[in-house]
């Protein structure tokens, strides 16, 4: 009886998910096909420096492009492929999509994994330490300081952070990625927003477990301070906070524009930013999508895992859904 | 009361984003009461003063400066912050604070439409929903869904993408990108409203649905979303900066706050001035206006 309820609440997780994504790529298609001109223009005008490309020559481009097809029967096209995993080439470099983002892929998880790392170890940190400390300035001004992180622009973090640590104390490389070393700055900036984050989630939930009766119940059988804090307390606050994790998962990947684009990384925050710069709409829809993709899988995954962790979900028959 | 306030924490996160609704009657808003939360929050004094001074500026730049933004003195490029430049010059030797200061027009005026656009849209789809119901209901909430799958980035660079650049076109990237939330705020709060009973009672007694939607749901929905677009004021002003940062927002010579922090990277080295002081105005005014949404935000009603 279990494993059949697991198995269709998985089922229906999983087609859940499948709907999301084709909505994602369906909402990317009609933003992008709201574009006044079309790329094949954009890409005729950007391949040949003078302006003589006749009516006949863009016709034969867009034939060949598919964009004199009407709407529907472009997007059934496009969707076709897309099922099958090709979003299309790109126009500024006439490389496929789905080759462009895997390879600039790599360099940027490597830095989303160590800012959500350093994001889960302070904000985590200072959450446990705001809600433990007794002294109520430490409080106060720990609980403060995620207002912060999320209220100061992640470009101007970098910037100062490449001033002060590269040019004048030259610890740190300010640009490219080269080594271990590059990663640090990039990695910190790209940490605060999420880390303010996570500490706010989970200050919040940590502070309503330590209200509930079965912390009272372990404090009056003389379980210690400490012991409350992070066997009982954090471990039941830490559930949701885990359903955040897919935001910051979308917030690290969207936020990565931003700070490739600062340090000069290589990645996929810079091929996006180029990709807007010269209107190529099938990479811009490939990133698009690919950023429901991550939040969706995380979520999708996040799902999964809950009813092991808190298995009144799955036997109350309860629906989970994230925001 | 456990609910000591986490600051910034946009509301679609929390499961609840409802302040308690004040007993009105009890407690006015006398010229007293005001005074005394205010005296004993210095720092949201503070951010108001901030907010005003931008406001001031964006209207009024001469008040603050007689420099002008667009032409400097060349012999005079790169003159660190002193009492003749607040802020310093940049490479062209124009005033820095000057700058800031008529970058405070566009900025506002593109953070106020970004929030307009949500406002409105949001808005009108979560009453929709949850004033219509049914089918509809249904549609408008799939679709605020997927629009929460998508990165808020992600799509206005989209968004971006398909407009072209410019300042407006920024604006309501930004704008459409977080229609979302106002549209899932909006719509619990019809859902709280629509079961009053003193919405039963205008039904019951022969009210138009148009009558009790106008005098009745609205009014007594719209205080949350309210605030929410006091938060979102906040999280506009970061987005649109950081799309002017990466050169989508106004073209080059027109100050804007983020495309004069990207213009002063190029002389990290020799020049802190040129990012770190506009960026402190960024910064400071995103700090003043979640401040202030935190006292909208329940604390001025839990207040005696």
């Amino acid at each position: 009886m279990g494993g059949s309820a697991t198995g269709r609440y998985v089922l229906r997780r999983l087609a859940q998910a499948v709907v999301v994504l084709w909505a994602a790529y369906t909402v990317s298609f009609l933003v992008l096909d709201a574009l006044p001109g079309d790329p094949v223009t954009a890409m005729a005008s950007a391949g040949m420096d003078s302006g003589a490309v006749d009516q006949e020559q863009l016709d034969q481009l867009r034939a060949e492009y598919g964009y004199d097809d009407p709407m529907l029967v472009r997007y059934l096209d496009h969707l076709g492929s897309a099922a099958t995993g090709d979003l299309g080439d790109s126009v500024a470099t006439g490389r496929p999509v789905v080759d462009t983002i895997a390879q600039a892929l790599p360099p940027t998880l490597q830095l989303a994994g160590a800012a959500l790392a350093l994001a889960v170890l302070l904000g985590g940190g200072l959450a446990l330490v705001a809600t433990y400390s007794r002294r109520r300035w430490l409080r106060q001004v720990l609980l403060s300081l995620p207002g912060l992180g999320v209220s100061v622009p992640t470009f101007w973090v970098g910037l100062v952070l490449v001033q002060v640590l590269s040019f004048q104390l030259r610890l740190f490389p300010a640009f490219g990625n080269s080594g271990p070393s590059s990663l640090v700055l990039p990695a910190v900036t790209l940490a605060i927003p999420t880390g303010a984050l996570v500490a706010q989630v989970l200050a919040k939930s940590l502070l309503t477990a330590l209200d509930e009766p079965y912390v009272q119940t372990a404090r009056a059988k003389g379980a210690g301070r400490a012991r409350v804090h992070l066997s009982h307390a954090l471990r039941n606050a830490s559930l949701p906070a885990l359903t955040v994790v897919g935001l910051l998962a979308g917030q690290l990947l969207a936020n990565s524009v931003v700070v490739e684009t600062v340090f000069s990384r290589d990645g996929l925050g810079r091929v996006t930013a180029g990709a807007v710069g010269s209107q190529d709409l099938p990479l811009v829809q490939g990133v698009v999508v690919l950023g429901a993709l991550v939040f969706v899988l995380v979520n999708l995954a996040v799902d999964l895992v809950y009813p092991l962790l808190d298995r009144r979900i799955v036997v109350a028959g309860g629906r989970r859904s994230l925001a | 009361m456990t609910d000591v306030l986490v600051p910034g924490l946009p509301a679609t996160l929390v499961e609840a984003p409802l302040p308690a609704a004040a007993p009105a009657a009890a407690r006015r808003t006398t010229p007293r009461r005001l005074g005394r939360f205010l005296v004993r929050r210095p720092g949201l004094v503070l951010s108001v003063v901030l907010v005003l001074l931008v406001v001031v500026a964006a209207f009024a730049p001469g008040l603050f400066t007689a420099q002008d933004p667009l032409v400097g003195e060349p012999a005079d490029n790169f003159a660190a912050p002193g009492a003749a430049h607040w802020f310093g010059t940049d490479e062209l030797g124009r005033d820095v604070f000057s700058r800031v200061v008529h970058g405070a027009a566009l900025s506002l005026k593109a953070t106020l439409v970004a929030v307009g656009v949500a406002f409105v849209v949001g808005g009108l789809l979560g009453l929709v929903a949850g004033f219509v119901g049914r089918w509809v209901e249904d549609l408008i909430m799939r679709v605020v869904d997927v629009l929460l799958s998508i990165p808020a980035l992600f799509l206005s660079l989209a968004l971006v993408t398909a407009l072209g650049y410019g300042t407006v076109e920024v604006a309501v990237a930004v704008g459409v990108a977080s229609v979302a939330g106002f549209a899932r705020v909006m719509r619990a709060e019809v859902l709280r409203v629509r079961t009053a009973v003193y919405v039963e009672a205008a039904r019951s007694s022969g009210v138009r649905w148009y009558g009790v939607l106008a005098r009745h749901v609205l009014p007594n929905a719209l205080g949350p979303v309210l605030v929410l677009a006091t938060l979102e004021l906040a999280t506009a002003v970061l987005a649109v900066s950081s799309l002017s940062f990466l050169g989508y927002g106004a073209a080059p010579p027109a100050p804007e706050w983020g495309n004069l922090i990207s213009a002063g990277r190029n002389y990290l080295g020799n020049a802190w001035w040129l990012t770190t002081l506009p960026g402190l105005v960024l910064a400071g005014t995103v700090l003043a206006i979640n401040r202030i949404a935190r006292a909208l935000d329940g604390e001025w009603a839990a207040a005696r």
